[in-house]
């Protein structure tokens, strides 16, 4: 659980992937939807890789596709040195947006959910959970159901869900989406914290800027769709960083940038022509 | 018990009494409708006898057969249906306007085509109740949230294990009010059909004890019914309230 990340080796990595849906859901034509890439982008092990871009971008289909959720239409997906696809390989783990806690189990049986199919031996199944349980703050409430907690809590319970299996690659998809900004920050710690902890890489995909400046060490700013990645910046902060930073010059700084690079693709995403920053003034 | 619950037991005990009160008054002839406390008396006399016994056993095994079929066979039909859309489409209609026909117009043809026998009450039992389980289970399968479908692909579940784990339990409240409704359908359909014509059970008792203007064992009998069926249905109700509260947080 402590394995200490190699630096500049690459975990995963992706190659010249597309990915373009036959039809779109729900039109009267059936028009191809290029959605995604190519992207090229190698995953170095132990660091955090934060995505960033305007809503539909395909953020979301660049996760499923390296987790292995979604087949690339070209190009190829690796993990460990292995082609990823068909299935999800094992060592990778995914959070997602959407409140995908069990609610008909218990806070400690949601978290044991993925290791009883995996056959641990109970004792170190039992301590296994409650160290996750523990990890995410929610040790008192391991007897609750969901329905008794929290957005914040209950997408907690899912990341335990998640940290317990010991991933080596845990993919986030936008999993602060629906908590409030204080929260958010607070939940970013929480993930930096799981971070560190793990030695695991960490890929975010976020729309929050201030999030993905925060939380990675580097951040790729995507295009509108079809989503590509247009700049990746490397933050430069320190392993050990937490949401204090926010105060720093640096932070506005990245910030700034993001936004620089991504306004007009947020523009383009909402339908509007590339405008200069200044010209509505 | 809760204050609630007070009040509903009060209410039906209110309603005993006055029938109890209009039965000894003379209020309602007793040719009509005889008072509780004599329908629970006569019910005692039965039961102690002993000659309830076959009917009882017929009946309420058919009821459970026929539940049993209903759920297990609907169940099955509403996942396949649910994983072939365009049949699914082709059968909508048919499941909107289902409960507007009377299945029941089917028995004498069932009874001409397997005889005086379980097998057309089984049929017509399971052909009432079958499609309210169908209809359940396609409802929970569309309310199951599709990120529940990207959990089990990253826990690498098959579809078995994805649909008995998951899905299952994601659907349970939609599929446990068509057991409900299976259930309440499973008893009309069992009763009527020995009511209209069969060799045995408790509804051709109860047909049987009103054509022979013998009202204290149809009464009995009937109270007998009323008494199964509640007993059931409580308890149905208790398991739902329970899986409910866990679900909405109320652990009061």
């Amino acid at each position: 659980m402590n394995a200490a990340p190699v630096p500049h080796e690459i975990h995963a990595q992706l190659s010249g992937v597309t990915r373009t849906y036959p039809t779109v859901p729900g039109a009267g034509a059936k028009m191809p939807v290029h959605a995604l890439g190519p992207i090229d982008l190698d995953l170095l092990r132990g660091e955090f890789f934060a995505v960033v871009g305007p809503s539909g971008c395909g953020k979301s289909t660049f996760l499923e596709v390296l987790a292995g959720l979604q087949q690339p239409t070209a190009g190829a997906v690796t993990f460990e040195g292995k082609p990823v696809g068909g299935q999800v390989p094992e060592g990778i783990g995914v959070v997602f947006q959407e409140d995908a806690s069990f609610p008909w189990l218990t806070v400690w049986d949601n978290v044991a959910f993925g290791l009883r199919r995996s056959g641990v031996a109970a004792p170190e199944l039992r301590r296994r959970v409650e160290d996750a349980i523990a990890f995410v703050g929610l040790k008192d409430f391991a007897r609750a159901y969901p329905s008794q907690l929290s957005g914040g809590m209950r997408q907690r319970v899912c990341i335990a869900r998640t940290l317990v299996l010991q991933p080596r690659l845990i993919l986030l998809d936008e999993p602060f989406g629906a908590l409030d900004a204080q929260t958010r920050l607070l939940m970013g710690d929480e993930v930096l914290r799981l971070w560190r902890r793990t030695g695991a890489t960490v890929l975010l995909i976020t729309h929050a800027l201030d999030e993905a400046a925060m939380l990675a060490d580097r951040v790729g700013a995507m295009s509108a769709r079809p989503g590509r990645f247009i700049e990746i910046i490397a933050t430069g902060w320190p392993r050990g960083r937490d949401s204090t930073i926010v105060g720093e010059a640096a932070f506005g700084e990245i910030t700034g940038r993001l936004w620089e690079r991504l306004r007009g693709e947020s523009l383009k995403a909402l339908g509007h022509a590339a405008v200069p920053a200044m010209a509505a003034e | 018990m809760t204050r609630i619950g007070l009040i509903r037991l009060l209410v039906v005990a209110a309603l005993i009494g006055a029938l109890e009160l209009a039965c000894r008054s003379g209020l309602i002839d007793h040719r009509v409708i005889i008072a509780p406390s004599q329908m629970a008396s006569a019910l005692w006399t039965l039961l102690a006898s002993g000659a309830l016994d076959a009917d009882i056993a017929r009946t309420l095994g058919m009821i459970g057969l026929v539940i049993a079929l209903s759920i297990v066979l609907g169940f099955a039909a509403g996942i396949a249906i649910h994983a072939l859309p365009r049949l699914r489409r082709a059968l909508d209609p048919f499941f909107a306007t289902y409960y507007a026909v009377p299945v029941f117009i089917f028995y004498p043809v069932l009874i001409a085509i397997f005889g005086l026998s379980v097998m057309p009450i089984v049929l017509i039992g399971v052909a009432t109740a079958i499609v309210a389980m169908i209809i359940a289970t396609l409802n929970g399968l569309d309310r199951v949230p599709r990120v529940l479908g990207k959990v089990a692909r990253v826990h690498r579940l098959g579809r078995f294990a994805t649909a008995l784990q998951l899905q299952l339990p994601a659907a349970a409240p939609y599929l446990f009010t068509g057991i409900k409704l299976a259930v309440s359908y499973g008893f009309i359909a069992v009763i009527a059909a020995e009511f209209i014509l069969s060799p045995a059970g408790l509804g051709r008792d109860i047909a049987d004890a009103y054509a022979d203007f013998n009202n204290r064992r149809m009464y009995a009998l009937i109270l007998f019914l009323l008494v199964v069926a509640t007993l059931v249905n409580a308890i149905l109700h208790g398991l739902d309230m329970r899986f409910a509260a866990r679900r909405s947080g109320d652990r009061s």
